[in-house]
C-alpha cells in the first residue's frame, strides 16, 4: 500500500518537473509500461491475500488513471507551450509590400463594351458582327443615304474603290441582319468604324460603335424608350434619368437623341456636363419603313427600333479619360488603371 | 442659324417665355438650340444722356469735363473721347452700372466691367459715356457709329431713356442646330412655324403684296434655262433705284443674325434670305448684255471672276448664269464681278432661283467656295418658295422707297411637283408610337404645321416647304414631336422571348482575353490602317504577299494609307512606345483584324481575319510565350499536340528562335523572338517576343465541350530515360517517337532535363525524360511496361541516340 503511494507521488512529481514531450514518454514507460513500476506492483499481487486482491486491484487502477490523466494534461500543456513559442517566433511585419501577381488589364473600351453586351444579352439580344471593309450599298444606300445625300460628305468616308469603303458606322450590320430573313431580330452589333478625322483629343480616324436593333410585330416607339431607359439605368446607375430629344437620322423615323442625367452631379449641373445636367449618349429611332422594305420586310406587319452609340464616348465619360489618343497608345501605365 | 428672338416674336406675337424655357421647349420639339446669348449681357444702368457743357481738364490735355443731362439730373463725367460736342446724345453708364467690353473692341470679359464714380486726375466723374465697342458690339453692326469715340444717338432719342432699349439690345440671339432634312428651318419663317406649333400659338407670317407695279418685266429681260439643274428661275425688275441705308429695324434684325447692314438694296436681299431661306441675287440690269439671262453649264477650262475678285476655274458640271454674251454668275454660289451692283445702279434685276442641291454642293466643294447661298441651295430648296421670296423682296423695295417695281415676273420652271398627300391614320399612329393620342389633338398639331386635313377624303396635304414629309413614319414623327417625346410612355418589347447570346467566335475571343490577362498581358488597340513602310521595317522581301495590301483612296496621310495585312506593326509600335517611355516590363495583346484582299484592285470584300497578337519585352523568353499560347489552346479544348517548326521563314523573327505552329496539320500561327534588326527598326534595344494566332484557323478546332474521364484509381509506373542526343535533333522529334511507340498505356512523357556543356561531348546534348504508364482498370506489372520500353529504346537507337551511362 505504501509502495503504491510512493509510486504515485514519484510519478506525479516527475511529470510535474518534466519540460519536454519526450520526457513524458519516458515517464509513461517507467511507471505504466510492461516493465513499469505499477505493472510490477500488480505482478506482486500474488503475495497479497486473495480477499484483498480486488481492492488492491482497484487502487492500482485508480493510481494508473491518475498518472495517465496527469500525463495527458502535461502533454497538452507542453504542446500549447510549443505552439505558442512557434507562433511567437513566426511573427512577420504585415506592412511589408505584397508579392504582386502579374495579371494583365483589359482595355477600358472593352470593359465598357462587355458591360453593355451583358446588359443587352440579358434582355435577349444576340451579339453579331459585320465586315469593317464594307460595300457602299450597306453603309449608305440601304440606309436611305443615296449617292447625292449630304450625309455622305459629312461622314468623311475613307474609300477603297467606287463602291467599297471603310464603314463609317455599325448601321450596315442592321441591313445584313435583316437580309438574312430571320425574324424576329434582337441584335447588338459592336465594331470598329472609320472616319477621315485627324487625330486629336476628341477625334480618331478609327473608333468603335455599338448598334442595336429590334424587329418584331408590334414594336413601338415606347418600347424604344423603355429599352434604352433600362439600359441607361443598368449602365449608369438606378437613379439615372433619360431624356429623348427629336433628331434626324436618314434611316430612322421618328428619330431621337438620348441624354442621360449627368452621373457626376446627378443632373444639377457641373463642370463635367458643362452645367447642363445632361449628357448626350446615343442616337436612336424607329427603323425607317423604306429600310425595312429594301430588306424585304413588310413595314405593315413588322416594325422595329434601332440605336447606335459610340463606345469611346462611353469609356471616356465613364472613366473620365480626357484624351482619346490615350486609347490607342497602349501605354502600360494607362492600361494598368483599368 | 442665328436669329434674334424679337424677329421670331414678330411672327408669333403671343410668345411669352424666358430664354431658358424657349431653349428647352424648342429643343424638346426638335429644333435643337445650341446656345443663346443675351445681347444686353453685362449692360446695366445705361441711359441716354445729353452733353450740356464741355470744359478742359485742368491737369490733363487729353481729358475733358462734361456736364451730362440724364433726364432726372445733370451729372459730371470726365472723358477722353475725341468726339464730344455740346448737345450730343450719348449712352451713359451710371455709377454702379456695367458695360460689356473695353473701348478697344477686344474679347468681352465674362463678368463685364463695372463702372464706379471716382476721380480722374483729381476731378470727380460720376459715370462713363460709351462707345459701341463698350456696349459689346461694333461698327460692323452699327455702321453709323463713329470710327473712334462715343456712340452718338439720333437727335430724336429722348434724354433719360434706356439706351440699351434704344439700341435694340434687349434681345436674345438663339443659335439652332438644324438637321439637314429640315431645309425650311434655315429661315426665320421656318423657325417661327415650329415655335408656333411648340407653344400652341398662332403664326402670322408677313402678308406678301406689292401694291404698285408699272410696266412689263418682259420688256426688260428674258430668261432661257437650258439645263434641268435649274428647277426654277424667277426674275423681277426694279427701276429708279435709290440707294440709302436700310431702316433701323431691318439693320437690327440683320445684325442679330450676324449680317452686316450695307444699304437698302443689299440688306433687302439678305433680309429675305434670312426670312424665307431663299437666297436672292441682284444684278445691275444695265450690265446684262442683250437683256437676256441664259442658264447653262460652264465649259471645261473656262475661268470666271467672282465678285470677291478671285478667278475661278470652271468645268462642265458647274451651272452658270449668263447674259447675252458672257457669264455673270456661278449659279447658287456667287455672282460675278462684271455685273456687281454699285452705288450708281439705276435698274436692278432680281433673281430667285432653285437648283439641283447635290450639284451645287459638289460644285461649291470643287471650287473651294462655300457661301451662305450655296449652303442653302445645296439642301435643295422649295421652288414654290422662290416666288414668295422674290415678291417679298419687291414688297420691301416698295415699302422702303428703294425703287419702283416693274410689273410681272419672268418665271421659267419645271412643272412643280404635286404636294404630298398621305392618309390620316390615327390608330396606326398610336399603335406605332405606343400612345393614346386623340384624333383631335393630332389634327391640332397638323393645323399649326400647315398640314391640311380633308375630312371628306381623310387625306393630309403636306405644305411644299416640308420636303421631309413623305410617308406614314414622317407624320408619326410630327405627332410624337408635338405630343412630346417625354410624354410617350416607356414599355418593354413584348413578343416571344429569345435567348441572348454571343457568337462562338466571340466566346473564343473572350477566352483569349482571359488567358492573356491571367498571363500578365494587357489589352491594347491599334489602327487598322498603316504605312507601306511597315513591310520594310519588318524586313519583308519585295515580293512578299503581305505587300499586296488594300490601299485607301483618300487616306489621312501615307502613314495611314493601307489596310494592315500583318498585325505585328501595331504591337511592335506599342511595345516601342512603352520601351522608350522607360516603362519596365511590358506585356500586351490585341485582338484585331487584318485585311487580305482576294484580288487587287478590290472587286469584292476582303478576307477579314481576326488575329490574336501577343507581345512582350522584359522578364520572360521564347518559352514564356509558348506557355501562354499553349494555355490558350488548352483552354479552348485544343489538347492535341501542337507542332512547332523552327524553320519558320518569317523575316521579322530571329532565325533560330521562332516557330510556325501547326495543329492537326493546319498552320495556326507563329511565335518567336523578334529579329534584332526589326527591334532596331522599332527603336528597341532589348529582346522582344511575339506570337500571332490566326483565329479563323483555330475556330474549327476550338470547343468548350468537356468530358470527365475519371481520376486514376490504380498506381502508375514510371521509367526515367537519360540520353545523349545529337544537338540538331529537336526534342519534339524524340517525344513524337516515344508517343508513337509507347502504346496505349502511356500516360505522360515529361522532359525533366536538358543539358549541354562540359560533361557532354561537343555537338551533343543530354536529355532526360520521365515516362509514365498507367492502366485504368488494374495495377500495372513490371512486364506490362517492358515491351513498351524496349520499343522506345529501339526507336532511340534508330535516331542515333544513345542512353547515358
Amino acid at each position: 500500500m505504501e509502495r503504491l503511494d510512493q509510486i504515485k507521488e514519484e510519478a506525479l512529481r516527475q511529470i510535474k518537473d518534466s519540460e519536454a514531450l519526450e520526457k513524458l514518454g519516458d515517464i509513461k514507460v517507467q511507471f505504466l509500461g510492461k516493465k513499469g513500476e505499477l505493472t510490477g506492483l500488480l505482478k506482486s499481487m500474488k503475495d497479497i491475500p486473495p480477499e484483498d486482491r480486488p481492492k488492491m486491484g482497484q487502487m492500482v487502477n485508480a493510481v494508473r488513471e491518475e498518472i495517465e490523466t496527469a500525463l495527458e494534461n502535461a502533454k497538452k500543456r507542453m504542446e500549447a507551450e510549443v505552439m505558442e513559442a512557434r507562433l511567437k517566433a513566426e511573427v512577420i511585419d504585415v506592412t511589408l509590400p505584397a508579392k504582386k501577381n502579374l495579371v494583365g488589364h483589359r482595355h477600358p473600351n472593352f470593359i465598357a463594351l462587355e458591360e453593355i453586351e451583358r446588359i443587352f444579352v440579358g434582355m435577349g439580344y444576340e451579339v453579331v458582327e459585320g465586315p469593317e471593309v464594307e460595300k457602299d450599298y450597306y453603309n449608305f444606300e440601304a440606309l436611305n443615304i443615296p449617292a447625292d445625300h449630304p450625309a455622305k460628305d459629312e461622314q468623311d468616308t475613307f474609300y477603297i474603290g467606287n463602291d467599297i469603303l471603310l464603314r463609317t458606322q455599325t448601321s450596315p450590320i442592321q441591313v445584313r441582319e435583316m437580309e438574312k430573313g430571320k425574324l424576329p431580330i434582337r441584335m447588338l452589333a459592336p465594331g470598329r468604324v472609320f472616319r477621315a478625322d485627324e487625330v486629336d483629343a476628341t477625334h480618331s480616324p478609327s473608333f468603335h460603335q455599338i448598334e442595336g436593333m429590334v424587329i418584331d410585330k408590334n414594336i413601338t416607339f415606347s418600347d424604344l424608350k423603355g429599352t434604352l431607359q433600362e439600359f441607361a439605368k443598368e449602365l449608369f446607375g438606378a437613379d439615372t434619368k433619360v431624356k429623348f430629344r427629336p433628331h434626324h437620322f436618314p434611316f430612322t423615323e421618328p428619330s431621337a437623341e438620348m441624354d442621360v442625367s449627368c452621373f457626376k452631379c446627378g443632373g444639377t449641373g457641373c463642370r463635367f456636363c458643362k452645367g447642363e445636367g445632361w449628357i448626350e449618349i446615343l442616337g436612336c429611332g424607329m427603323v425607317h419603313p423604306d429600310v425595312l422594305k429594301r430588306c424585304n420586310i413588310d413595314p405593315e406587319e413588322y416594325t422595329g427600333f434601332a440605336f447606335g452609340l459610340g463606345l469611346e464616348r462611353i469609356a471616356l465619360l465613364k472613366y473620365e479619360i480626357d484624351d482619346m489618343r490615350l486609347l490607342y497608345e497602349n501605354d502600360i501605365r494607362f492600361l494598368k488603371q483599368f | 442659324m442665328n436669329t434674334a428672338l424679337s424677329w421670331i416674336k414678330a411672327y408669333v406675337p403671343g410668345l411669352e417665355c424666358t430664354d431658358r424655357e424657349y431653349f428647352d421647349k424648342m429643343t424638346m420639339s426638335g429644333t435643337k438650340v445650341e446656345t443663346f446669348t443675351r445681347l444686353d449681357k453685362n449692360l446695366e444702368k445705361i441711359v441716354v444722356g445729353q452733353i450740356t457743357s464741355v470744359e478742359k481738364h485742368p491737369d490733363a490735355d487729353k481729358l475733358v469735363i462734361c456736364q451730362v443731362n440724364i433726364g432726372t439730373e445733370t451729372i459730371q463725367i470726365v472723358t477722353g473721347a475725341p468726339n464730344v460736342v455740346v448737345g450730343m446724345k450719348v449712352p451713359v453708364v451710371l455709377d454702379g452700372g456695367k458695360v460689356a467690353g473695353g473701348h478697344d473692341g477686344g474679347a468681352l470679359p465674362e463678368e463685364g466691367i463695372t463702372i464706379k464714380a471716382g476721380k480722374l486726375r483729381g476731378v470727380p466723374s460720376n459715370g462713363m459715356m460709351c462707345s459701341i465697342e463698350e456696349l459689346g458690339s461694333s461698327r460692323n453692326f452699327y455702321p453709323e457709329a463713329p470710327e473712334e469715340g462715343l456712340y452718338v444717338f439720333d437727335d430724336s432719342v429722348e434724354v433719360g431713356a434706356d439706351a440699351v432699349e434704344v439700341l435694340g439690345l434687349h434681345d436674345t440671339v438663339f443659335e439652332y442646330e438644324v438637321t439637314n432634312n429640315r431645309v425650311d428651318c434655315f429661315s426665320i419663317l421656318g423657325i417661327a412655324r415650329e415655335v408656333a406649333a411648340t407653344f400652341r400659338l398662332p403664326c402670322n407670317p408677313p402678308v406678301v403684296e406689292v401694291k404698285n407695279e408699272t410696266g412689263d418685266v418682259n420688256d426688260y429681260i428674258s430668261v432661257d434655262v437650258q439645263d434641268d439643274l435649274c428647277t426654277r428661275y424667277c426674275a423681277k425688275v426694279v427701276k429708279n433705284i435709290k440707294i440709302a441705308p436700310s431702316p433701323w429695324w431691318m439693320q437690327r434684325r440683320l445684325a442679330a443674325s450676324g449680317i452686316r447692314p450695307i444699304n437698302n438694296l443689299v440688306d433687302i436681299t439678305n433680309y429675305v434670305m434670312e426670312e424665307f431661306g431663299q437666297p436672292m441675287h441682284a444684278y445691275d440690269l444695265d450690265t446684262i448684255a442683250g437683256k437676256k439671262i441664259v442658264v447653262r453649264r460652264a465649259k471645261d477650262g473656262d475661268t470666271f471672276r467672282t465678285l470677291d475678285g478671285q478667278d475661278r476655274s470652271l468645268d462642265h458640271d458647274i451651272l452658270m448664269i449668263c447674259d447675252g454674251e458672257k457669264e455673270v454668275g456661278i449659279a447658287g454660289i456667287m455672282g460675278g464681278e462684271n455685273t456687281m451692283i454699285t452705288d450708281n445702279v439705276k435698274t436692278v434685276l432680281f433673281e430667285a432661283a432653285t437648283f439641283n442641291g447635290p450639284n451645287i454642293r459638289k460644285s461649291a466643294k470643287r471650287l473651294g467656295l462655300r457661301t451662305d447661298a450655296s449652303g442653302k441651295f445645296e439642301k435643295g430648296l422649295d421652288p414654290r418658295n422662290a416666288e414668295a421670296a422674290i415678291m417679298r423682296a419687291c414688297q420691301l423695295i416698295e415699302e422702303l422707297g428703294c425703287g419702283e417695281v416693274v410689273g410681272g415676273m419672268v418665271d421659267v420652271k419645271e412643272p412643280l411637283k404635286d404636294l404630298v398627300t398621305l392618309p390620316f391614320e390615327p390608330e396606326k399612329t398610336n399603335a406605332f408610337l405606343g400612345t393614346d393620342i386623340s384624333k383631335e389633338d393630332m389634327l391640332s398639331y397638323f393645323e399649326r404645321l400647315e398640314i391640311k386635313y380633308d375630312p371628306a377624303t381623310n387625306m393630309l396635304t403636306c405644305p411644299s416647304f416640308r420636303q421631309d414629309l413623305k410617308g406614314f413614319a414622317d407624320i408619326a414623327e410630327e405627332v410624337a414631336r408635338f405630343y412630346g417625346y417625354d410624354k410617350i410612355p416607356t414599355t418593354m418589347p413584348g413578343g416571344s422571348a429569345v435567348a441572348g447570346k454571343l457568337t462562338f467566335k466571340m466566346m473564343i475571343e473572350r477566352k483569349a482575353r482571359d488567358v492573356a490577362e491571367f498571363c500578365g498581358f494587357s489589352q491594347g488597340m491599334s489602327y487598322s490602317f498603316e504605312s507601306t513602310k511597315v513591310f520594310d521595317k519588318l524586313l519583308m522581301p519585295e515580293d512578299a504577299k503581305e505587300r499586296q495590301a488594300i490601299r485607301i483612296a483618300n487616306p489621312l496621310g501615307e502613314d495611314y494609307a493601307i489596310m494592315r495585312t500583318v498585325s505585328l506593326n501595331g504591337m511592335l509600335t506599342s511595345l516601342s512606345t512603352n520601351y522608350n517611355r522607360r516603362n519596365g516590363d511590358c506585356r500586351l495583346y490585341e485582338l484585331g483584324n487584318i485585311y487580305l484582299p482576294k484580288a487587287l484592285p478590290l472587286t469584292e470584300l476582303p478576307d477579314e481575319r481576326m488575329q490574336f497578337t501577343l507581345g512582350f519585352y522584359g522578364d520572360g523568353d521564347f518559352f514564356t510565350m509558348k506557355g501562354v499560347v499553349e494555355e490558350f489552346l488548352s483552354q479552348i479544348g485544343m489538347n492535341g499536340k501542337v507542332s512547332y517548326d523552327g524553320k519558320h521563314g518569317k523575316t521579322f523573327l530571329h532565325p533560330g528562335r521562332g516557330a510556325v505552329m501547326s495543329y492537326e496539320g493546319k498552320v495556326i500561327g507563329f511565335l518567336g523572338e523578334v529579329h534584332p534588326e526589326v527591334c532596331k527598326n522599332y527603336d528597341m534595344k532589348c529582346r522582344a517576343y511575339v506570337a500571332v494566332l490566326d483565329m479563323p484557323e483555330i475556330l474549327p478546332f476550338a470547343t468548350f465541350d468537356r468530358k470527365y474521364e475519371g481520376i486514376a484509381k490504380f498506381p502508375a509506373v514510371s521509367r526515367d530515360l537519360s540520353m545523349v542526343v545529337p544537338k540538331e535533333i529537336p526534342v519534339g522529334d524524340i517525344e513524337a517517337m516515344i508517343s508513337q511507340r509507347a502504346g496505349k498505356l502511356l500516360e505522360e512523357v515529361k522532359l525533366f532535363d536538358v543539358y549541354e556543356g562540359d560533361q557532354i561531348k561537343a555537338g551533343f546534348k543530354s536529355v532526360a525524360y520521365s515516362i509514365t504508364f498507367r492502366a485504368k482498370d488494374r495495377t500495372l506489372e513490371e512486364a506490362d511496361v517492358t515491351g513498351a520500353m524496349k520499343k522506345i529504346l529501339n526507336g532511340l537507337e534508330s535516331m542515333g541516340i544513345n542512353l547515358r551511362d
